[in-house]
């Protein structure tokens, strides 16, 4: 049987993890500050702004989170690297 | 076919009617088939849990976006978020927007903790995690229930979906409830035999045309449809019309197109409260679970977005259908806003596209049907049947009884929508989503830490049901007066409207946390945790934690 208390990664550079953290809340917190995109002006093609701004976020999160994904998942490869050697990635 | 009768009489459209059919059969076949996909020949037959209630936890990253935006982004979505943008605006439909926004973020931080310690113990559902990670049957049954209990009527909910597909066809006005349903019954048939044969392989392979089909649905609609009604901003002043104009049953307008400042805390508080519920729901812990490696599921939640942005275009379709003056009125002559989409598309598009379209819709409720029923009997088996009566239960045994209860649950559903009102279904899925957010301070917080006491998140999640449930029960529709008319209440003792289910997780956080502190400090037994540091950044090629059946019982509530 396995032993469990073998670490599956190595120590964490905290770095990437406070970046990743602040896009996070960012990416949470800022879709949720409604009396920013509460208003018609300026339309785009005819939508209100309301409308097209919650969309763009859409895009915008997509960005952020692709950041954060590249961020912790070259530490996360890092750390596995440093208990297990270094590995061909997928 | 069976032929309209009285007041709302529609005929039957043969075309329409023959694509859905087809598509039906197609995807009937694809379910079947499922069953020996990407598998060895030693596992055929879906002997183990993991394999029939998780697709051998193999998926990769394209099956696994196909599969979740099929689970997440439900048929009963795609007509309910339409309908309420129709009904009365912004604030009841488009917070959708935002909410499947903020959803992946959540998704990105939480998930992979929960795969990770999911891998490593075998753990198939929600509850088996809260189970191992607090050592207390007590509270994991609590979990257990409450996802079941949420589940039911979203099962319901997706045979509401398919009924307004199949009334815009013009079937199910037949004088008795069975010849009524029977279109109904036999789709759920179909669909119970491929998902007992298959598991979750049938609606992941379903899933693929699923999906495809409805965006090409929805971006020829939302090219096409504002070209022949005077462009957005038509629209969107035909929505202002009808929205300011005064509801004379309350004398106030009928909705809004922009929120005003009054209803600024219900718009933010529904995005946040159901995006943070909707990782709590064990068809969604399914999707994840059943992906192959930690990673897996971040790299999904960069692109699931890609449906959150259909949905908000399908969410205008609401809009464009009101100046399109589209009538959704139901066979007994009744105004019924879900079927807003349907006979958008079975007005505006000859009929072998309305028939793609609404097929797309119609086998957009199979999938999460079919996840959702999965789901509900692996936490039926694994911590009711299991914990509580077998705690010997082989794999195979499990496994069985999975396939069975999925059956029974889907049956349940049909039953529901056929012998009871509509609005059941839909005040027990509004319940649903409050009861599930109470899970979450037990399944967050332990994947991060162990400080919460069990009998403190117990009493916390029971707090929040009572209050959440005592709530909605309160809220009065002004037209109709009849309870749980809506999910926003005022919070306790101020008058700031807000989504039920926040203020109830508040006070769960909250009761948790003090109860915590005191049980700690009156040293109350705790719970062993089996899982350890390191299993929370456990990733594919690391071996799993071979499960000591013997020890079990023992470090369960004493």
């Amino acid at each position: 049987m396995s032993s469990p208390e073998v670490p599956t990664r190595g120590p964490a550079r905290p770095l990437p993890y406070v970046i990743s953290g602040i896009l996070l809340v960012i990416a949470i917190v800022v879709p949720l500050i409604v009396p920013i995109y509460a208003r018609s002006e300026p339309t785009l093609a005819g939508i209100p702004f309301f409308y097209w701004y919650q969309m763009l976020w859409v895009l915008i999160d997509a960005g952020l989170l692709w950041i954060c994904y590249g961020l912790i998942s070259r530490e996360d490869r890092r750390r596995r690297a440093a208990v297990r050697g270094p590995e061909v990635d997928e | 076919m069976i032929a309209a009768a009285a007041s709302g009489a529609r005929p039957v459209n043969g075309v329409a009617l023959t694509v859905v059919i087809i598509i039906f059969v197609i995807v009937a076949i694809m379910g079947f088939v499922a069953a020996r996909w990407r598998i060895t020949p030693e596992e055929r037959g879906m002997r183990t849990l993991d394999q029939w209630g998780l697709g051998g936890r193999g998926f990769g990253s394209w099956i696994t976006w196909f599969l979740l935006g099929g689970d997440l982004y439900t048929a009963y979505t795609f007509i309910a978020v339409p309908a309420a943008m129709w009904s009365t605006g912004a604030v009841s439909g488009f917070f959708a927007v935002p909410y499947t926004v903020i959803l992946y973020p959540i998704v990105f931080l939480l998930m992979a903790r929960l795969w990770s310690v999911s891998h490593r113990h075998g753990y198939v559902t929600p509850a088996d995690f809260v189970g191992g990670r607090y050592g207390s049957k007590t509270l994991s049954t609590a979990i257990a229930v409450t996802g079941i209990v949420a589940t039911m009527p979203y099962i319901a909910l997706q045979l509401v979906g398919i009924k307004a597909v199949l009334t815009v066809l013009g079937l199910g006005s037949g004088a008795n409830v069975f010849t009524q349903d029977l279109p109904l019954i036999i789709a759920f048939v179909v669909l119970a035999a491929y998902t007992y044969t298959a598991g979750l392989r049938a609606p992941a392979a379903i899933a693929v045309v699923k999906d495809l089909l409805i965006y090409i649905a929805v971006i020829v609609a939302i090219i096409w449809l504002p070209t022949q009604f005077g462009g957005w901003d038509g629209i969107f002043k035909a929505a202002t019309t009808k929205m300011t104009a005064t509801n004379p049953a309350t004398n106030l307008p009928v909705g809004s197109v922009i929120p005003g400042a009054a209803s600024f805390n219900a718009y933010w508080t529904l995005a946040l409260g159901s995006a943070m519920a909707l990782f709590m729901y064990p068809h969604s812990v399914t999707g994840v679970l059943s992906t192959k490696s930690r990673n897996t599921i971040r790299r999904n939640a960069v692109v699931l977005p890609i449906y959150s942005l259909m949905l908000g275009f399908l969410a205008l379709l609401g809009y464009v259908a009101i100046k399109a003056g589209t009538k959704p009125i139901g066979f007994d002559g009744v105004v019924n806003p879900q079927l807003v989409v349907p006979q958008l598309f079975i007005d505006n598009f000859p009929s072998w596209f309305a028939g793609v379209a609404l097929a797309a819709i119609a086998v957009g409720a199979l999938v999460p049907a079919a996840i959702m029923s999965i789901a509900a009997s692996n936490l039926f088996t694994r911590n009711i049947y299991r914990d509580l009566f077998k705690p010997n239960a082989t794999e195979g045994d499990q496994a069985k009884v999975s396939k069975f209860v999925s059956l029974v649950v889907k049956f349940g559903a049909l039953l529901f929508v056929i012998l009871m009102d509509q609005s059941a279904a839909i005040n027990m899925q509004l319940l649903g989503g409050v009861w599930i957010l109470q899970t979450f301070p037990a399944i967050v917080a332990g994947l991060y830490t162990r400080w919460f006491h069990r009998w403190a998140l117990l009493i916390g999640w029971a707090a929040g049901i009572l209050y959440g449930t005592v709530a909605a029960y309160n809220v009065v529709n002004p037209v109709t007066h009849a309870h749980f008319g809506g999910s926003i209440a005022p919070i306790p003792f101020t008058n700031v409207p807000v989504y039920i289910a926040v203020t109830a997780f508040v006070i769960n956080a909250l009761v948790s946390i003090i109860l915590t502190v005191i049980f700690r400090a009156a040293k109350v037994p705790d719970g062993w945790d089996r899982t350890t540091h390191s299993d929370y950044g456990a990733d594919e090629g690391d071996p799993r934690v071979v499960e000591v059946l013997e020890p079990y019982e023992p470090t369960l509530d004493r």
